[in-house]
């Protein structure tokens, strides 16, 4: 049961929202948890831990010293608190930064000889880690074409990567995908070029903390000119207790290349609060686009508050090639306290950023979530779409920065984002920061209609809507398609929220 | 939070060229009450997130940077207008120049007469709203005034005053350091208009508190000099009762650096408060205005509207908040800010913010940056108008919006005029 059920809700916000934002909110439906045998480091966080964490995934020497050294400035980090979230001090000395299933001390070999119980608990959540199968909950798939409806999954429980599949297929179009761990093992000169490229060591806090204690995550290498035949994804999964999620993403499109990259994750109902911080580092280079999609499921905590994933991620993609492209799409649904920015660099000359984004917290959820366009490059183009609803006594926060550097001459950026509130417990909050420094680059925040889509409003004022009329129907049919595009077949609650509109938006 | 060594330090360096009366008067009790907020607070450093944009150094340091007197020729303004005149020289209240106190609706004094009668209504106000701006964000520099103001004017608004009153602040001495704070009680269903003109001095720090009963009206216009090198950082505290009216307006034409920081409370139903500014920058310049509305009653509206024109290297600065407290029902915040940039060098910087506990609301926060629309211009250029005065039919329209929020049609018409001139000059 949650908060919603006994809120009134003011005139003007569409029941069909109301209704889908209860069942977001309602009996989370992946907070069972996996009865299966752990291999636990010493509680706490040392450098004996940093050198564990290396020793178990078997790394080189200077990914050892790579994390020692982000150890070090680690000690030297302040916490921040600037985000409008509020929750009790975490004891980084209480936490677990290891765990791994017993059954993986070997690793397996295939997929076939991955202990059944951790296959059983994918199954359940609908991705099966079988190749030939379809992931559960796909509509239609029967109509499509097989080679449409294939992804490629890289399973991470707790600290490791279970198994990824269609590692063969993919390795014939030229594509790496497998593990971090793996990745640096296997591919040295890749990983040590790229890795903290995007997000150096020291860049904050929780990246820093990421930087020496990271244990799995997924790697991905597209060559030059590829167009990456299936979509990629990798299912991240807490199941241990008090222990932390530290992963680390690493995607590397190369010159001309495409990749659409999926990410979801769950984690087990529990009184205690878990940590989860990552990073993900993008790499886009000349003509390449990578889409990155991200369901975020974490466990939210009960409606009093209780337990829930403190989710602190720093995402960043950097456009370094000329015509570089890059969209993040994220629905946040989950998790007790979320901070996170996926941010763009627009580095390169006519290179493109873009955000959309949903974020549903409900009960005692706290989000505080936005982007950053960095505009550096010149005719670079960025656009946030930022929809953020708040139930329950949750505190959702949209926080975004717009830089237009002095060289990013003939630059646009668009940013629209609205609130919902149900119920008048709850609250929503707008932080954005605007900076402009030259003046052949248009900066609007959704202060302008105009720019939508000119044919688009053309037309809906052509048959007599109003301005606001016309913009609430473009950018919220808009938001529908970028939901039903996702193609994150194995989350079906995003399905669920293309019945949400933004009617009766607060601001 | 425990500050730091080089806060405490810059804080005490500053505060140990202030005077601050000790003794049991209420004004000497509010003025160390002050004392004490600032030394809690610290001052501002250019790390403070509320500075992010404005270095607060020269406004902060003990010494006054030296700012060249300025006389451009022009005229008073306000000239022609039947007004009440107060006048200040470098912060001192210059009685010769001024007009006799005596005004239907309203009783003058100045804030020294006032601090040294035993009982006295100002002791209710004075530092009160102040106090109370004070959260959720410290302005540390108001209650730095509140603790050593040399001067100011306290005014009882009880009716409907029927001439405006003009603050004119001159600026004679290359090092003046003016510290001003006013206080304006305004009865039920009184009203008056406050006119403020003039650069003050070389380093300005004013504070002015407004206290809005129910049906109530304030309304206020500002001229801020252009005074090429002169600083200022100013505060407005309003608080707003039941269906009054809150309207300010401030032009500012230069000055090295401005923070006008406006903090209003919407305490009573059905209240209105508008803020609105328009600011031309040339060359060195910063200006920032700093606006914080909240909502705490039921259908109350509040509207920001400002607009900046850039040139040559000028900064813009805006940050805008419109906190809605949990049951303030029905409000209509709007928030617009925009800059024209004329040239590649100038920058706009703005935080367009919202804050939200209530449900059944409206508020936009629209910001903007732009160059001269190029259709624009090539439409009026080819109706043969020169390019230059199509620029500045351009950068009036643009500017428009913040300039009609003057609702008096005299008043309106001045600052126009001002405008004129400014980018006549500006071209010539």
């Amino acid at each position: 049961m949650t908060v919603l059920d006994d809120t009134q809700v003011k005139d003007g916000v569409d029941q069909e929202t109301v209704d889908a934002v209860r069942e977001v909110g309602g009996a989370y439906k992946y907070g069972w948890s996996t009865d299966i045998e752990m291999e636990y480091a010493p509680k706490g966080l040392t450098t004996d831990i940093v050198r564990l964490i290396s020793e178990k995934n078997e790394e080189p020497e200077w990914m050892l010293e790579w994390r020692l050294a982000a150890y070090e400035r680690w000690l030297t980090k302040v916490e921040p608190d600037w985000a409008m979230v509020d929750y009790p001090e975490i004891d980084f000395q209480e936490q677990y930064y290891y765990a791994r299933p017993k059954s993986m001390m070997v690793k397996p070999k295939s997929l076939d000889e991955v202990d059944p119980k951790l296959l059983a608990t994918y199954s359940k959540l609908g991705i099966p880690l079988k190749e030939q199968a379809i992931l559960a909950g796909v509509e239609g798939a029967g109509e499509m074409p097989a080679e449409a409806r294939k992804v490629a999954v890289d399973a991470v429980f707790d600290s490791v990567s279970v198994g990824t599949t269609f590692q063969k297929e993919l390795r014939e179009a030229g594509v790496i995908f497998c593990s971090i761990s793996e990745a640096i093992r296997e591919h040295p000169e890749l990983v040590k070029k790229y890795l903290g490229s995007v997000v150096p060591v020291n860049d904050n806090f929780y990246a820093t903390l990421n930087s020496a204690v990271f244990s799995d995550g997924s790697f991905v290498y597209v060559p030059p000119g590829v167009r990456c035949p299936m979509e990629l994804s990798t299912y991240f999964r807490i199941n241990a207790e008090n222990t932390g999620q530290f992963e680390r993403t690493l995607i590397i499109a190369d010159k001309g290349s495409y990749v659409s990259y999926l990410e979801g994750c769950t984690a087990p109902q529990r009184d205690e609060s878990q940590l989860h911080a990552a990073v993900v580092e993008i790499i886009i280079e000349e003509d390449a686009e990578v889409k990155y999609s991200t369901v975020q499921n974490w466990y939210p905590g009960d409606e009093n508050g209780k337990g829930g994933i403190y989710n602190f991620v720093t995402k960043r993609a950097d456009c370094r090639g000329d015509r570089a492209k890059v969209m993040w799409t994220q629905v946040e649904t989950g998790s007790a306290v979320t901070w996170k920015y996926p941010s763009c660099i627009l580095r390169g000359d006519d290179s493109q950023g873009e955000f959309y984004s949903i974020a549903i917290a409900n009960n005692m959820q706290q989000a505080d979530t936005g982007t950053k366009m960095i505009h550096l490059g010149k005719r670079t183009k960025s656009r946030i779409v930022s929809k953020g609803i708040s139930a329950g006594k949750a505190q959702n926060t949209y926080r975004g920065l717009v830089s237009m550097h002095p060289k990013a001459k003939e630059s646009r950026n668009y940013t629209q984002c609205d609130s919902l509130l149900i119920g008048d417990k709850c609250g929503a909050h707008t932080v954005p920061y605007i900076e402009v420094k030259n003046n052949s680059s248009r900066v609007e925040h959704e202060a302008t209609t105009s720019k939508v889509d000119d044919d688009q409003m053309f037309y809906c004022r052509q048959r007599g809507m109003d301005e606001e009329e016309a913009v609430a129907l473009v950018v919220n049919g808009f938001c529908k398609d970028v939901l039903q595009a996702l193609p994150m077949e194995f989350a079906m609650e995003a399905q669920q929220l293309v019945a949400i509109s933004l009617e009766g938006s607060v601001g | 939070m425990a500050q730091s060594q080089a806060k405490r330090s810059l804080t005490e360096s500053r505060l140990g060229g202030l005077s601050v009366s000790a003794g049991g008067t209420w004004a000497t009790v509010a003025r160390n009450d002050a004392l004490a907020r600032v030394q809690e607070m610290g001052l501002p450093e250019r790390r403070d997130e509320y500075w992010k944009y404005t270095r607060p150094d020269s406004l902060t340091q003990a010494e006054v940077v030296e700012a060249a007197i300025f006389d451009g020729g022009d005229k008073e303004v306000f000239d022609g207008l039947d007004r009440l005149k107060i006048v200040f020289v470098d912060g001192v209240f210059d009685a010769d120049a001024s007009d006799d106190f005596a005004l239907e609706g309203v009783a003058i004094e100045r804030l020294s007469d006032a601090a040294a009668a035993d009982i006295h209504w100002a002791k209710d106000l004075y530092g009160a709203l102040e106090t109370r701006g004070q959260t959720p964000v410290n302005r540390p520099l108001a209650a730095l005034n509140t603790a050593a103001a040399t001067d100011g004017i306290v005014m009882h608004v009880t009716g409907k005053v029927s001439r405006p009153i003009n603050l004119i602040y001159h600026h004679k001495s290359k090092v003046s350091d003016a510290i001003l704070h006013h206080l304006v009680k305004i009865d039920a269903d009184a009203d008056v208009t406050i006119l403020e003109t003039g650069p003050a001095a070389a380093r300005l720090n004013k504070v002015m508190e407004v206290d809005v009963a129910d049906d109530a009206g304030f309304h206020h216009v500002r001229v801020q000099g252009r005074d090429h090198e002169r600083r200022a950082v100013t505060h407005m505290f309003a608080r707003l009762g039941h269906r009054s009216a809150f309207k300010s307006f401030t032009m500012t034409a230069n000055g090295v650096l401005t923070r006008n920081e406006c903090v209003i409370e919407l305490t009573g139903d059905d209240a209105q408060a508008h803020v609105a500014g328009a600011a031309m920058g040339d060359g060195d310049f910063l200006h920032d205005d700093t606006v914080f509305i909240t909502h705490d009653a039921e259908r109350c509206e509040s509207r920001q509207v400002f607009k900046k024109v850039l040139r040559n290297g000028a900064t813009g600065v805006f940050q805008g908040k419109i906190l809605v407290k949990a049951g303030a029902q029905k409000t209509d915040g709007y928030q617009i800010s925009q800059s024209l940039l004329l040239d590649g060098d100038s920058q706009f910087l703005a935080k367009p913010e919202l804050e939200i506990y209530a449900d059944d609301v409206a508020c936009s926060h629209g910001s903007t940056s732009g160059a001269i629309d190029d259709e624009a211009l090539f439409y009026l250029r080819a109706r043969g108008v020169p390019h230059g005065t199509a620029t500045d039919l351009l950068t009036l329209a643009f500017l428009a919006e913040a300039v009609d929020e003057v609702e008096d049609d005299a008043l309106r018409e001045e600052i126009v005029s001002l405008l004129e001139g400014w980018l006549e000059r500006r071209r010539a």
